[in-house]
Formats: structure tokens, C-alpha cells, sequence
């Protein structure tokens, strides 16, 4: 990655998912069966309180923010204490939308009962920085503090200017990833009128047959460090941010630039960026959300960069659905995950790829592979792209 | 003392604040002995306004800090 010369490494992570609880759960998970019969998938049965100190503090955190605690309690229980300045320790982190459920709750409240009774609480927990800020607080870090909130697109931006911070030397560590609850009635109904949503309710990411997505949630959270600081303190090494790019469309609120062309071109900001070239790259862990436009323009975008010798590519959303802004987060787990076990998990659901499409989608089963730089990309309304690559360390 | 009035005033208190109930009594100071900043209290009031039909607006909170003052500010307004 540009930057000062340091190295970015990745020493812990946390995963909170429908599929899966923890790393391993959600690895699990991906392998497993893939969505159908609902738009939208929510964790079940979720108990938040091994995170908070008590009811208060728990009452008081959106689900967003409790998703994104439980997740950073993992990533820091595995990557060990960060023996560094906590000045020097950042937390850049993203999210789509933030606090809806709360928003939503309290405006039930405000028609039933009148503004008098709307909670105190309701700005600290609906505003999308609460997440970042709740990790921060909870683990005192004073490095920068800082949300980014470019819709579905927001865990990978946030993955990459954490790594960045690292890479010019501004921070020894940053806590990064993405987090995200908002399925409430109104958001579901907006995005269903709007005609995202599956409406065979199946999520089938370059599928022929693919009609929409599945609305998501989830968070995980990251630990990176500078690498030569990790390996002296004796940190296990779990991979490297290596590139990053983000650039915009600049074309429609909604729809991606004809022929992929932004997204091609942020994927090869981020080839640049890692000084790699296409051939390089050993797997795609697509955005693929299994709506018509996204996943066209997607695969004429992995086609301009990749030509003819095109690496195998997945999009876990026939399993996550469409977490939103922690799309990126859940992503880059699961090529994490896919380092560790030397496995790809298949693109769930999707049976036949759309024929329109020259691009090597993994299906049905996971493919063995040995293990090399991933290109991980997340598009957002607004025409933001991310990509990310991710690789294996090795020393 | 109203102890019924005081029991509802106390359940608020457990439920909004999460505190034991032990700890509700009358000298209890809501920063020092509960542990309560200033949006607790006004979550609280607000759980009070909702349990005993009443209305307290903030210039009557002046000087509040302690359980007994804001029961007595509770039967006030309730009688």
C-alpha cells in the first residue's frame, strides 16, 4: 500500500452474523444453505448482554452498536493487548445508515405518545458515528475517530483508509470494519418499492434468474497493526491490506455506471495502489448482491480487468444477504476465512451464472485453492466504489 | 410517607436507572449514590411523568438530587 513504507497488517477479527456468531460459526455458515423464503435476514435470538456492563448501558446502545462491540470483543481478544500509545490507536469505521431501529422506535413513540416522551437517548444511539465512537470509549482508544458512511460501500472504504492511517504512519493500530441493523418496516418498504428486494425472495448473486437482494445486518470488526510493531510484539499474522481504492461514479443515485466502468476503474486503483498486477489476484470476493444491475456491471467490470484469465470470484450473499454498510466487513472475514481453511465458499443459491457474463463464479460446492491476494469490492448508492486487497502474509 | 406511591416511585427508579432497590432511599444522592448523569435523570422524570399521569418541567428539577426531594416533587404533583 502507498503510503510511508509501513506494512499493514491484520492480528485479529470478530464476526456477528444471521449465519454465525464468531469467525469459525459464520464460516460455518457460509458453507452452508443459502437464503430463501423472506426479504430479510436478521439475527435470532440475539443476547447483548456479555457486552455491556449492565441493562442501562445495554438499553442505551441501537443494535447497530451492540452488533459492532461484540464483534470488536472478539477481534481483541484474539489479536491480544496493543502495547502502544492509545493516542496512536484509531478506530475508523463504517456503516450505512446507523441507528434506524431507534430512529423508527421513538418515532412510534413521538406520534403515540407525544415529543415529551421521546428518549434523551435517541440521538447518541441513532447517529451512524455511535458504533465507531462506543469502540473507542469502551477500549480507550484516543487515536482518530472517524465513521464513513458511503451506503453499501462503507466497511471496505473504512477497511481501507484504516489501513491507510498504518501505511503513512499515522497511527500504530486502527480498529476498523462495519456494522449494520436497519431492517425496520419502513426501511424494508422502501427498499422493496424501490424494487431491490428479491421478489422471489431468493438471493442468487450472477444468477440468470437473480431479482434482487436480501436485506442483511450484521458487523465484524478488524484489528490492524503496523506490521513490523505486530511481529515485534509476537502477534500472529492473519493477512495484509495491501491496496485499497475508492473512487465514484459520479452517474445516478442508484444505478451503476454503464459497463461497470467505475468499478473497473476502482478496482485497478486498488492493483495500483498494492503495486500488483491483475494476474496476480487469486480470487474476487464480489459485492454480487444478486440484483440484476449491480451483478451486470460487476462482472463487466472484473472482465475489463482481468480479460480472459480471470480468477475464481464468490459474493457470500446467497448466505448474508445484503448487510449494507457492513457488507465490506463480513467480506473481508470471509477472505480471512478463506485464507485459513484454503477454501472459497461457493456463491449460494445460484445455479446458472447469467450467460452474458465471462467470469468464473464459484458454485455449488467450495473450491480448494492455495491461498493468494483477494480483491475485495463494495459498491454504494451514491455511485461510491471500494475495493480492497487483501493477502496471506508472508514473510 | 405514601409507601405505595413510594413503591411505584422506587420501580421507576430500578427499571430506569438500573440500580438495586436497596439502594433507593430517600438520602440516596441520584450522582454520588446511583451512579445517574444528567440523561438518566431525564429518562427518569420522563418514566415518572409516565407512571403517575403528571407533568415536571425542568424548572422544577432545579436543586434535585437527591430520592427524597424528587418523591417529594412526585407527591406534589400527584395530590
Amino acid at each position: 500500500m502507498q503510503g510511508a513504507g509501513h506494512r499493514v497488517a491484520i492480528t485479529g477479527y470478530g464476526v456477528v452474523a444471521p449465519c454465525g456468531i464468531g469467525k469459525q460459526n459464520f464460516w460455518k455458515g457460509l458453507l452452508g444453505p443459502g437464503l430463501s423464503g423472506s426479504h430479510t435476514v436478521e439475527i435470532e435470538n440475539w443476547d447483548a448482554t456479555p457486552y455491556f456492563a449492565g441493562p442501562k448501558e445495554l438499553r442505551r446502545a441501537d443494535r447497530c452498536e451492540q452488533y459492532a462491540l461484540a464483534a470488536a470483543h472478539e477481534a481483541l481478544t484474539q489479536s491480544g493487548d496493543l502495547p502502544y500509545d492509545r493516542g496512536r490507536i484509531g478506530t475508523i469505521f463504517g456503516t450505512g445508515i446507523g441507528g434506524l431501529r431507534t430512529l423508527e422506535g421513538q418515532v412510534e413513540v413521538r406520534v403515540a405518545k407525544g415529543k415529551e416522551r421521546v428518549s434523551p437517548f435517541l440521538v447518541p444511539m441513532m447517529m451512524s458515528n455511535a458504533s465507531g465512537a462506543a469502540i473507542s470509549m469502551r477500549h480507550g482508544f484516543r487515536g482518530p475517530a472517524e465513521t464513513i458512511c458511503t451506503a453499501c460501500a462503507a466497511a471496505t472504504h473504512a477497511l481501507g483508509y484504516a489501513a491507510r492511517q498504518i501505511s503513512w504512519g499515522m497511527c500504530d493500530a486502527v480498529i476498523s470494519g462495519g456494522s449494520e441493523s436497519a431492517a425496520t418496516i419502513t426501511a424494508v418498504a422502501g427498499f422493496e418499492n424501490m424494487t431491490a428486494l428479491s421478489t422471489s425472495m431468493v438471493s442468487k448473486p450472477f444468477d440468470a434468474t437473480r431479482d434482487g437482494f436480501i436485506f442483511g445486518e450484521g458487523a465484524a470488526v478488524f484489528v490492524l497493526e503496523r506490521l513490523d510493531l505486530a511481529i515485534k510484539r509476537g502477534a500472529k499474522i492473519l493477512g495484509e491490506i495491501v491496496g485499497a481504492g475508492s473512487n465514484a461514479d459520479a452517474h445516478h443515485i442508484t444505478a451503476p455506471s454503464p459497463g461497470g466502468v467505475g468499478a473497473a476503474a476502482c478496482m485497478q486503483l486498488a492493483l495500483t495502489d498494492a503495486d500488483l498486477s491483475p494476474q496476480d489476484i487469486k480470487q474476487v470476493n464480489a459485492h454480487g448482491t444478486s440484483t440484476p444491475l449491480n451483478d451486470a456491471a460487476e462482472a463487466q467490470a472484473v472482465s475489463k480487468i482481468f480479460g480472459k484469465t480471470y480468477p475464481p470470484m464468490t459474493s457470500i450473499k446467497g448466505v448474508t444477504g445484503h448487510p449494507l454498510g457492513a457488507a465490506g466487513a463480513l467480506e473481508a472475514a470471509a477472505v480471512l476465512l478463506s485464507f485459513e481453511h484454503q477454501l472459497i465458499p461457493p456463491t449460494a443459491n445460484t445455479t446458472v451464472v447469467d450467460s452474458e457474463m465471462a467470469i468464473d463464479v464459484v458454485i455449488g460446492k467450495p473450491r480448494e485453492w492455495e491461498p493468494g491476494p483477494t480483491i475485495s469490492n463494495n459498491f454504494g448508492f451514491g455511485g461510491h466504489n471500494g475495493s480492497i486487497i487483501i493477502s496471506p502474509y508472508l514473510d | 410517607m405514601d409507601q405505595q406511591l413510594f413503591d411505584r416511585f422506587k420501580k421507576c427508579a430500578v427499571d430506569v436507572l438500573a440500580v438495586d432497590a436497596g439502594k433507593v432511599l430517600l438520602e440516596a444522592k441520584f450522582k454520588e449514590d446511583l451512579g445517574s448523569d444528567s440523561l438518566d435523570l431525564v429518562e427518569f422524570v420522563m418514566a415518572l411523568e409516565e407512571e403517575f399521569g403528571i407533568s415536571v418541567p425542568e424548572s422544577d428539577l432545579e436543586g434535585v438530587d437527591t430520592v427524597g426531594k424528587a418523591f417529594d416533587l412526585v407527591t406534589s404533583k400527584v395530590s
